[in-house]
């Protein structure tokens, strides 16, 4: 099976300052389905500039980027908004719902755009059935502000989730959760891995790289390390061991 | 995206703000709506001029007595008195593009019936007055010719001596005294209104001419001569004629002329010309306000897309193209205006209809008023709705996502 993602010799150089900035300096890299890779790297590393390749919401100043067979250097502004639609998800630090819209709502976002036309009917039914992945179908109508942080960002997987795309890409996903509500989000990104979807996630957090298959370290634009993950820690467990570690205080307290 | 799923995005954007929607149409509400009003009392006077007009008769001429001179002290209008029954009966017999003369002359008198007494104006007409006035008789017959010639003393009375007078039953058949001689009533004329000066028109009891001047006035002079010309086209011709033949029978020229020829078109051009400059002049003020609200919109959509940075930077991360984006804050702000333009319709109307009331204008809502002010008002969300869309739909994804 060819590789879902494989990006050959990619260089981005930002012209806009005084000084060129070379971000990325020669990254080759293949990502096969079913991987779950976590780019990790000081800022400035190039992990970012990356990720935005990858999302196709920017374009390398040199090199090759075959996204599901089709290379999508050449393609312009329009048709990479078309194969975002069809082939990521998105999953923001930030979450980046829409505000007073409803769960349910957000979660039909991507389906209102796109080569593919949905009725109002259908894109109900998806979005419900995406809520539902992510455990929360019983909240879809719920705003944004009222749920927790932890929800909001189970429902922007949702969301990222909707049109089935190739691969998941997730920036920093637990940036602005605690270390529970992280475990919780990492849960659901390992069954979601499980279940043989694509992900790639930028992270700076150890421990977060550790749920996590693959963990690819990035300095100065290039890649320093790209290792297996050895002892992978399973979200389920560390969950039960932080309720129990919880149990625990209250019953020295 | 088809359109449906855009209005969709559209009213839910809407939604989300609906105090901010609203104040955002309030400029194009008021817009309208004054445009609406003043319009609708613009042609409210418009229309009531031109029923006035209307109500003088179709192509009629006037010909007044006019001034006289003498030894440099000059009279008023009428004052000459130099018009005579057979100066009508010379334009009627003479002047081939006239279908009907009527000479007058005019008076005030007590009128004396059922022992009730009314001060009125006594008009003495030829049988064609109401022809030439287009004034319909309620009830009974106008006088004839052989009432003319036989100086009858018959009389057709208007709405208010009708009721003022004759409080229990028809008139027609029944006597009136004008000046101690009894008069017999032949006929009632329909109720004509006020006129444009607040005058009550149906306040007159009319006479044949000649038993007005010989048995009322003692005057052999007339007033006024009214001529109806056979058509809108003649009217000219007739004005023309007419004075030709004055001046050849009273031996005048233009300097001297003791009569002048009136025609109605001109009092209609005059009246219609002032009215509609007073339409224009509100439409316009009213337009202005319609153009701020539209700046008013192109304002608030530009703190909006700056605003729904990040919005925009989803969309456009999830798939939404440049034009999509567009097409998006296009539509929220035609949706905008054009609701804003509805509502200011219905305010425009309520406006109209309480000044109607309250202050007893005329107005009339003018259908096409509200259809231009619609299609306009939606046009305005267009146009100022253009440049923040543009703005919108030319971001960046990554910059638009990590806007602060």
């Amino acid at each position: 099976m060819p590789p879902v993602v494989q990006l050959e010799d990619i260089h981005k150089i930002y012209d806009s300052g005084e000084v060129p900035v070379h971000a990325v300096r020669g990254v080759t890299l293949q990502l096969h389905r079913g991987e779950f890779m976590a780019v990790m790297g000081a800022s400035g590393s190039g992990k970012s500039t990356l990720m935005n390749t990858l999302g196709c919401l920017d374009r390398p100043t040199r090199g090759r980027y075959l996204l599901d067979g089709v290379d999508v250097s050449g393609l312009d502004r329009n048709e990479l908004a078309d194969l975002r639609n069809a082939k990521l998800g998105f999953v923001f630090q930030g979450f980046n719902l829409l505000a007073r819209t409803t769960a349910r709502e957000n979660v039909e976002l991507p389906m209102l755009y796109g080569q593919r036309r949905h009725s109002s009917s259908q894109m109900h039914e998806r979005a419900m059935r995406s809520l539902d992945i992510v455990g929360l179908s019983d909240r879809a109508d719920h705003f944004p502000s009222q749920l927790s942080g932890g929800q909001q960002q189970r429902v922007a997987i949702a969301r990222a989730l909707v049109n089935e795309p190739q691969v998941l890409l997730a920036d920093e996903p637990t940036g602005n959760l605690d270390s529970k509500t992280s475990v919780e989000v990492m849960g659901v990104f390992q069954k979601l891995n499980a279940q043989g979807i694509t992900i790639v996630m930028v992270t700076h957090e150890l421990d977060i790289a550790r749920y996590c298959r693959r963990n690819l370290i990035m300095r100065d634009g290039r890649v320093v390390s790209d290792i297996p993950v050895p002892d992978r820690l399973v979200a389920e467990v560390e969950m039960t061991r932080l309720r129990e570690a919880e149990s625990a205080a209250k019953l020295t307290d | 995206m088809h359109l449906g799923s855009t209005l969709t995005v559209s009213f839910r954007a809407l939604r989300r703000n609906p105090m901010r929607s609203l104040l955002t149409a309030l400029g194009i509400i008021i817009g309208v709506g004054a445009v609406i009003a003043m319009v609708s009392i613009g042609n409210g006077a418009k229309s009531m001029v031109e029923a006035q007009i209307a109500s003088l008769g179709e192509n009629v001429l006037l010909v007044f007595s006019g001034s006289f001179n003498q030894g440099g002290a000059r009279s008023g209008a009428f004052g000459a008195g130099t018009l005579t029954v057979d100066d009508a009966e010379a334009i009627r017999r003479e002047v081939s593009t006239v279908v009907a003369v009527s000479p007058e002359v005019r008076t005030g008198a007590q009128v004396l019936a059922n022992g009730l007494n009314w001060s009125t104006q006594i008009l003495g007409e030829g049988p064609d007055y109401l022809a030439i006035r287009a004034w319909p008789l309620s009830e009974g017959a106008m006088f004839t010719d052989g009432d003319v010639r036989s100086v009858g003393k018959v009389c057709i009375i208007g709405q208010t001596i009708a009721t003022q007078l004759f409080p229990d039953g028809s008139p027609v058949g029944q006597t009136l005294r004008i000046r101690s001689q009894p008069f017999k009533v032949v006929g009632v004329l329909s109720a004509k209104g006020l006129s444009v000066q607040g005058a009550d028109q149906d306040d007159l009891v009319i006479v044949p001419y000649s038993s007005a001047m010989k048995r009322v006035t003692k005057q052999t002079m007339l007033r006024s001569i009214s001529v109806q010309a056979t058509s809108a086209e003649t009217l000219d011709l007739a004005q023309n004629d007419i004075i030709g033949l004055l001046r050849q029978r009273h031996r005048t020229t233009e300097q001297t002329d003791d009569f002048t020829v009136r025609s109605q078109v001109e009092i209609a051009q005059a009246a219609t010309a002032t009215s509609n400059t007073m339409t224009l002049l509100l439409g316009a003020i009213a337009g202005v306000s319609l153009i701020v609200g539209g700046i008013g919109i192109m304002n608030i959509m530009l703190v909006s897309v700056t605003e729904r940075t990040r919005e925009i930077g989803i969309r456009l991360a999830v798939g939404a193209h440049g034009r999509e984006i567009q097409l998006q804050f296009l539509t929220e702000s035609i949706v905008l205006s054009a609701f804003g333009g509805t509502l200011g319709i219905l305010v425009g109307i309520a406006t109209s209809e309480l000044l109607s009331a309250l202050n007893n204008w005329p107005t009339l809502v003018s259908t096409t008023a509200v259809v231009v002010a619609f299609f306009f008002s939606a046009a305005v969300g267009m146009v100022f709705g253009y440049y923040p869309a543009r703005k919108a739909s030319l971001l960046d994804p990554i910059d638009a996502l990590r806007y602060e």
